[in-house]
This record gives C-alpha cells, sequence and structure tokens, in this order.
C-alpha cells in the first residue's frame, strides 16, 4: 500500500538544483535510507516529503492527497518527523518535551489524559530514560536529548516516520538500540519509515530500500541490497570503496 | 494529570496586593474603615480617597503589570529568546517620542497617552515592515531589525531630553522610568488584557511546541503562521496599552515570566495566566511603596520594580535547580 509519494519533485536551493524528476512511492512496511553526499539535498528532500518545504516543482501525496492541502494536525496524526538537529528551547523538562507528541492527537482545549502520559512514559522507557522524566532538558547530555527527541517521536504514534541523522550524538550501542526499534515499528500494518543516514552499513542492517542522491541531481532508487555497490558508492561519495561479506551479510569498507 | 503549581497562591495573591494597595497611604484607614469604604458605609473623604484615588490607581497598574509581563512571556516564545522583553522591539522608544513630543508641546495628560499609544504602534509597524520587506521572517532579523530601530529612538529621546527646557525634564524623566501617577484610560487597558488573554490562551499548546523550534512545532501540526501573526500584534498591543498608562516601566516584562520558569511554570497554559497574574500583583505592589515608601515624595513605579525585582530574581536564579 503506498502511503508517501514524490510526483516529479524537483528541489532548488540557493539557484542549484539537487534533485529532479523524482517519482518515488513509499509503501508500507519499508524501510527507506536517504544517502548522499554533504550538500546532495537529503535534508532539504526530507522536509520537503514531511510537508513541511514546498518543492520547486510537483507535489508530494500522501495517502494520495498532496500534503500541503491537508489541515497540518490530520498531517501530524500519519507523520512524525525528526530533525537533524534540535534548537536550544526555553526552561522545560524531559516529560514535557515528551508530550509535545501527543499535541496532534488533542482536542484544542484538551489536557494530556493519564493515557497520554502512560504513552509518553513508555516512550521514555523505550529509549532507557524512564528515570530522566523530571530532568530539565538543559542537564541533560547531547546524546540523551537525542533520545528525548525520538521518544516524542515514538510518543507522537505516527505511522509514517521521517528521521533525518537518528543516529546524530548516539553512541554505538544506542546507534543500533534506536535504529532497531524504530525499523521494528515498518512491522506494524500501515507503518513506515524514512531515514537519512550517514553510515552505508547502517543502512544495509536496517533499511530495506534506498534513494541515492548524486552530486548532479541524479537519483538511484529501489531495494537496497540492489542499489548498493562499490560503483554507486564510489560516484555517490567521490572516494573508493571495497566490499566484504557476502549476499545478506554484506558491508562496505571506505578506502 | 494537571499539578496546581502556583496559581492558587497567586489567585490569593491578586486581592491580597489591591487590599495593601489601598489601605496604604497619607490617611491611614485601618481594616474597619476600609472594609466601611468598600461597603459604602464611610465618612464621604474616605469613601473619595478609596474610590476615586487608591483603587484607581491600584487597577491601572494591575492592568500594566498584567499588559507587561503577558507581552514578555509571548515574545520570548515567539523571539526564542529568555532576554526578549516587550520593548526590545523599539515599542518603548516610539512610545517615548511620541509622549516626550508631546510633553514638550505642552499637551495634556490624555493626549500624551493617545500619542504614546500611536507611537508604539507606528514603531511596531516599522520593525515589522522593515524585517519583512526582504526575504522570510527570521527571529535574528526581526531581533536586530527592533534592537537597531530602539537605537535610534534612544537617539530622539536624548536630543528631546537635550532641548527641553528644565522644567519638563523631571516629568519626562519619570515618564522614561515609569510612573503611574497620572493614569487614565483604565477601561482600555483592561479590554487589551482581556483580549491579550483570550486570544493567546487558545495558542497556548502550540506555545509550548513553539519552545522546540519553529520547525517542530509546524511538524506536530501547529498553525506556525497564525501563532507568529497573533502574538506580534498581541504583544505590541499589549505592551503599547501599558505604555499608555505608566510610561516604560522596566523589568516586570522581562522578570516575571522567568519567575514563573523557575517556579515550574513552563507550560504556556499555565504560564500565561500566571504570568498576568503574579506581573499584575507585582506591580500594584511596586507602585504602593513606591508612593509610600518615601512619603510624601512620590517615586517612579520603575525604579522600585528594578529594587525589588533584582535580588528576588538573582535569589531564585542562584537557588533553582535549572540552570
Amino acid at each position: 500500500m503506498t502511503r508517501l509519494e514524490a510526483r516529479d519533485i524537483r528541489l532548488e536551493i540557493g539557484g542549484k538544483s539537487l534533485c529532479t524528476d523524482l517519482n518515488l512511492a513509499l509503501n508500507a512496511g519499508e524501510n527507506w535510507a536517504i544517502l548522499g553526499a554533504n550538500g546532495s539535498g537529503k535534508t532539504t528532500l526530507l522536509h520537503a516529503l514531511s510537508g513541511l518545504r514546498v518543492p520547486t516543482e510537483g507535489q508530494v501525496c500522501l495517502d494520495g492527497r498532496d500534503i500541503r492541502s491537508q489541515r497540518p494536525r490530520a498531517v501530524a496524526l500519519r507523520r512524525g518527523v525528526l530533525l537533524q538537529e534540535s534548537e536550544p528551547g526555553l526552561a522545560a523538562d524531559v516529560m514535557q518535551t515528551v508530550l509535545t507528541g501527543r499535541h496532534p492527537h488533542l482536542s484544542p482545549w484538551g489536557w494530556e489524559s493519564p493515557a497520554d502520559h502512560r504513552m509518553a512514559s513508555a516512550a521514555l522507557a523505550a529509549v532507557d530514560l524512564k528515570e530522566f522524566a523530571e530532568r530539565s532538558l538543559a542537564t541533560l547530555s547531547g546524546g540523551e536529548r537525542r533520545r528525548v527527541e525520538i521518544a516524542a517521536l515514538i510518543a507522537q504514534d505516527a505511522p509514517i516516520c521521517l528521521l533525518d541523522e537518528p543516529t546524530n550524538h548516539l553512541d554505538l550501542h544506542y546507534q543500533i538500540k534506536i535504529l532497531d526499534l524504530i525499523a521494528t515499528r515498518s512491522k506494524r500494518p500501515g507503518h513506515l519509515n524514512v531515514m537519512v543516514l550517514h553510515d552505508v552499513n547502517l543502512a544495509m542492517r536496517f533499511c530495506s530500500h534506498g534513494l541515492l542522491l548524486l552530486a548532479n541531481g541524479n537519483h538511484h532508487h529501489g531495494p537496497l541490497d540492489e542499489v548498493l555497490d562499490t560503483r554507486v558508492l564510489e560516484q555517490i561519495y567521490c572516494c573508493p570503496f571495497r566490499e566484504i561479506g557476502s549476499s545478506g551479510d554484506r558491508a562496505f569498507l571506505p578506502e | 494529570m494537571r499539578r496546581p503549581g502556583v496559581t492558587p497562591f497567586l489567585v490569593v495573591l491578586a486581592p491580597a496586593s489591591l487590599l495593601f494597595a489601598i489601605g496604604t497611604g497619607s490617611v491611614h484607614l485601618g481594616w474597619a474603615g476600609l472594609w466601611r469604604a468598600l461597603t459604602g458605609n464611610a465618612p464621604a473623604l474616605d469613601a473619595t480617597i478609596v474610590w476615586t484615588l487608591r483603587l484607581p490607581r491600584a487597577a491601572a497598574a494591575f492592568a500594566v503589570g498584567a499588559l507587561l509581563s503577558l507581552s514578555g512571556a509571548l515574545l520570548q516564545v515567539l523571539l526564542r529568546n529568555p532576554l526578549a522583553d516587550p520593548y526590545v522591539l523599539g515599542i518603548s522608544g516610539g512610545a517615548a517620542v511620541a509622549a516626550l513630543g508631546s510633553m514638550l508641546l505642552g499637551l495634556g495628560s490624555a493626549w500624551l497617552g493617545l500619542n504614546a499609544f500611536i507611537g508604539s504602534l507606528a514603531s511596531m509597524a516599522v520593525v515589522f515592515g522593515l524585517s519583512h520587506m526582504r526575504g522570510p521572517w527570521t527571529q535574528t532579523r526581526l531581533l536586530l531589525t527592533g534592537v537597531v530601530v530602539a537605537a535610534g529612538w534612544g537617539a530622539a529621546i536624548s536630543f528631546l531630553l537635550a532641548i527641553s527646557p528644565g522644567s519638563d525634564v523631571r516629568g519626562m524623566l519619570f515618564w522614561l522610568i515609569g510612573d503611574l501617577s497620572y493614569a487614565n484610560h483604565i477601561g482600555w487597558a483592561y479590554a487589551a488584557l482581556a483580549a491579550g488573554l483570550l486570544l493567546s490562551l487558545p495558542l497556548a499548546r502550540g506555545l509550548n511546541l513553539y519552545t522546540r523550534g519553529e520547525l517542530v512545532a509546524a511538524a506536530l501540526g501547529a498553525n506556525i503562521g497564525l501563532i507568529r501573526t497573533t502574538v506580534y500584534v498581541l504583544a505590541s498591543v499589549m505592551t503599547a496599552t501599558a505604555v499608555m498608562l505608566a510610561g516604560s516601566v522596566g523589568f516586570v516584562g522581562l522578570i516575571i515570566p522567568h519567575l514563573l520558569r523557575l517556579l515550574g511554570d513552563s507550560d504556556y497554559r499555565r504560564l500565561i495566566p500566571d504570568s498576568a497574574l503574579l506581573g499584575g500583583s507585582f506591580l500594584v505592589i511596586c507602585d504602593t511603596l513606591a508612593r509610600s515608601a518615601m512619603a510624601p515624595l512620590q517615586l517612579p513605579v520603575g525604579v522600585i520594580t528594578a529594587l525589588l525585582g533584582v535580588p528576588i530574581f538573582l535569589v531564585l536564579l542562584t537557588r533553582a535547580r535549572f540552570p
């Protein structure tokens, strides 16, 4: 079932074309990795797919309708976004930040119910921060803050998640744990993930599909195992690669 | 699950501060006298003191304090800058130039207030227009435009002070520090306060999202354009109204929202009403001290807000568990 769709998308930033003629159908059950060099337009594309940015040309459809024509709250019930970096905010504690994920589910005048609090607590527990609920965000480390944001995304409980470098600031243990947590959610009916990643091997491990952005605005996409090889990686990152392992357990090492 | 927080305390503090204000002054009434005056059984002189002198002034102080701290709370989240206060965008500068100009021309206090109101809205329109002229709105652009326009007004204020006759300068300085002696248009102040509360409360949860960043708020379904425009217009009109009544009373708009945050009020659904209550009560107490501490000499209330506010704030800041 196609839930998110890019139709004839072209993106341009500062007069530079990042991505041209992109047609993409993202289906339930899939985990997509967006790979590309710095400045290739990964974040811009993720924002366009999220409905946070109007593409220069073309449109993004969520469940068959233009995402920009749907009400923001209705969109937020079905798709969640994890941004690349968080901005330092005014004073807030961890629980309050995670509860912001429940916003789209509440009526305009509603307060969070005990059920909302339970979901937020469960999301915090899932990222191992249950004891941090009362702490001020400012007292947390970068990796802990990243996990709080991921907990807010989990509490939002949107079937379609778009994540911009979810492993930012995370140590090796949590890179695996968090990606596993996110990728497992795609097994639920109607769920799918799109994530910008820099680590090709994490993408190989957790993603089923890949969208590879090249510097000239071209792109390849499809099942990750099929589109990824040393030739295309060298094209993307402009450095030689070596492939190790065999099918089902492949890895790429930059030389 | 709502924790009561500091709201119940503030609900008691507000009427208590008003009672303190109308009970304090050169004519001593006592609790019994105060009660008789409020219930209409007092001698004519006492009734006049309470109903036409002290109560209107206390009511004006409450409105001004509430308007300023609510504007401060809203602008701090709009500009995502903890140093933002109601005057950061040059609103008070425009008002001051208009007010001082009116004093120089010898216009009455009613005109003075009206001109201050117009001056502050004009300044707001200039800042808004300039920061939107080219390219999209960013918080930094808006803040920088405001600070630079404010500096321009500052020069104009110095010029007006320099060319004014000595007899006018004292009144001008009182106005610049903030003074409630000539407050009128109290009805308008409460209308602005009611509008501010009624229009900002529905946005409160959106403002909570906004503290995480504009893009996060948009991703969670908040209407960013509506929040930005509403907050900007509300904060401007509320500040302009406060300035119209009392000149540029400093400090309240900066300190009260932070004080509440330090006391654990970071949810805007609480911060909005609590700011109004605490800001109002705080200014009523400050104004009562301003007119009674060195009686018969009257101090501008802006002196007291800083004298009281600075130590309270610093103590809380050093004792708070939040950095």
